[in-house]
């Protein structure tokens, strides 16, 4: 978590990341906001937010009085949208700062390979 | 649909000729936790002793629960004011002080009382007098969570705390919150600390609010542009400027208003640096022009 964006966002985020790694599997039930507020340290109102956020957009389910679960297919939705917005994210700074050591296309897609070996 | 607890408008107190508050409106809201921050004199206290019936405001209408909070026990039953220096009957031990809490509130838990005593490691039979500053505010602290009290205000509630005590008392508010949802006013100095308690921030300078906002909506509301000057100035242009600060040619500028990502790539591409502002320092930007003025009156008198 950090202060410069709204907790919320971030809350459901962790909870999308969480997705996409697996760590969350579909189906799978998702901690309560008390069990979020508890354990971010945030007020349950904004863990309650973040959620929604979740809800509304399809990546969890509420099932009344049991709890929240992951929505068969969010994964393979939130790769898709990630991915559409992985060149404004990762990629832009990424050149902004390669043209600015005067890195050009070709060097820079060779430092990526060779980055990619090595790790 | 919330109910309002609070609800204030013009409230006004003065002193002789000095306005400690000065002409105010707002509400609170049930079940939320508020922010109440400000300088030191800017009027916390002030507000929150008007709140719980300690003073008589001089001028605008003021209802808690309803009603004009002064002299009427029905209303008072229902708060607890945590001030920062608790008074207590002299040879008291915090044992009388648990002893004597459910005589005042209603909804007193002694057994969650006795749990916060050993999560503060609060030595109960020793006399009040001859605890330290930090146990003493253990002592307010405990009283204000086991209260349950519906209102309840933390008026700098934990002066000589170490951060271990103070983690037990946001965890312990957080879950004791959840489980019996009540309206918390909290005002304190240490404010990144508590950001992420609060669901409302009030922000009181020099007797007027000058922010009341949703919390969430404060993060990320400000931001630190720095860089060459040039390209600095044409990016804050058009915007609010808060704060700024120069060295050289370079600039580094706060501005309000939230960047989308068409302004971050623009920043990247001008070759600046966008830092977040914390609540903390957003605040310190927005009331910090006295703090100036007082620095270099005081460099003069050195």
């Amino acid at each position: 978590m950090d202060d410069s964006r709204p907790i919320f966002i971030q809350i459901a985020e962790q909870v999308e990341n969480d997705i996409i790694e697996g760590t969350l599997a579909e189906d799978a039930q998702i901690p309560s906001i008390n069990e979020f507020a508890a354990f971010y340290r945030i007020n349950p109102a904004t863990a309650l937010k973040g959620v929604n956020r979740l809800v509304d957009d399809g990546i969890v389910s509420k099932r009344r009085g049991i709890g929240m679960f992951v929505t068969p297919g969010a994964r393979a939705r939130l790769i898709e949208r990630r991915r559409a917005d992985f060149a404004t994210l990762y990629l832009r700074p990424l050149i902004v700062e390669a043209e600015k050591l005067g890195i050009d296309v070709d060097e820079l897609a060779g430092l990526l390979r060779a980055e990619r070996i090595e790790s | 649909m919330t109910r309002t607890v609070v609800r204030a408008s013009g409230l006004t107190k003065r002193y002789g000729t000095f306005t400690a508050v000065d002409a105010v409106d707002f509400t609170l809201e049930e079940h939320r936790i508020y922010g109440l921050l400000g300088r030191n004199g800017a009027g916390k206290t002030t507000i929150m002793q008007m709140l719980t019936g300690q003073l008589f405001p001089n001028d605008g209408e003021l209802e808690v629960f309803g009603r004009t909070p002064a002299e009427h026990a029905d209303v008072l039953r229902r708060m607890c004011f945590i001030a920062e220096s608790q008074r207590y009957p002299e040879d008291f031990t915090p044992a009388h002080v648990f002893t004597s809490a459910p005589w005042f509130f209603e909804n007193w838990d002694a057994a969650f009382a006795e749990q916060l005593m050993s999560d503060f490691r609060l030595p109960v039979k020793r006399r009040i007098k001859k605890l330290s500053r930090g146990q003493l505010s253990a002592v307010g602290v405990i009283v204000g969570l086991a209260s349950r009290a519906e209102l309840t205000f933390f008026d700098e509630p934990y002066l000589g705390l170490d951060a271990v005590a103070r983690h037990v008392f946001y965890d312990r508010l957080l879950a004791d919150y959840a489980e019996h949802p009540r309206t918390i006013v909290l005002s304190t100095h240490l404010i990144d600390e508590v950001s992420r308690l609060l669901e409302h921030v009030i922000l009181i300078d020099q007797g007027r609010i000058i922010l009341n906002r949703d919390a969430d909506e404060v993060r990320g509301s400000a931001t630190t542009v720095a860089g060459a000057r040039a390209a600095v100035e044409s990016f804050v242009a058009d915007r609010a400027v808060i704060g700024q600060e120069a060295l050289g040619g370079l600039a580094s500028v706060t501005i309000d208003g939230r960047l989308d990502q068409r302004d971050r790539i623009l920043a990247a591409e001008l070759g600046l640096e966008l830092a977040p502002v914390s609540l903390q320092q957003l605040i310190v930007h927005l009331t910090g022009t006295e703090l100036d003025a007082d620095s270099t009156e005081q460099e003069v008198a050195a």
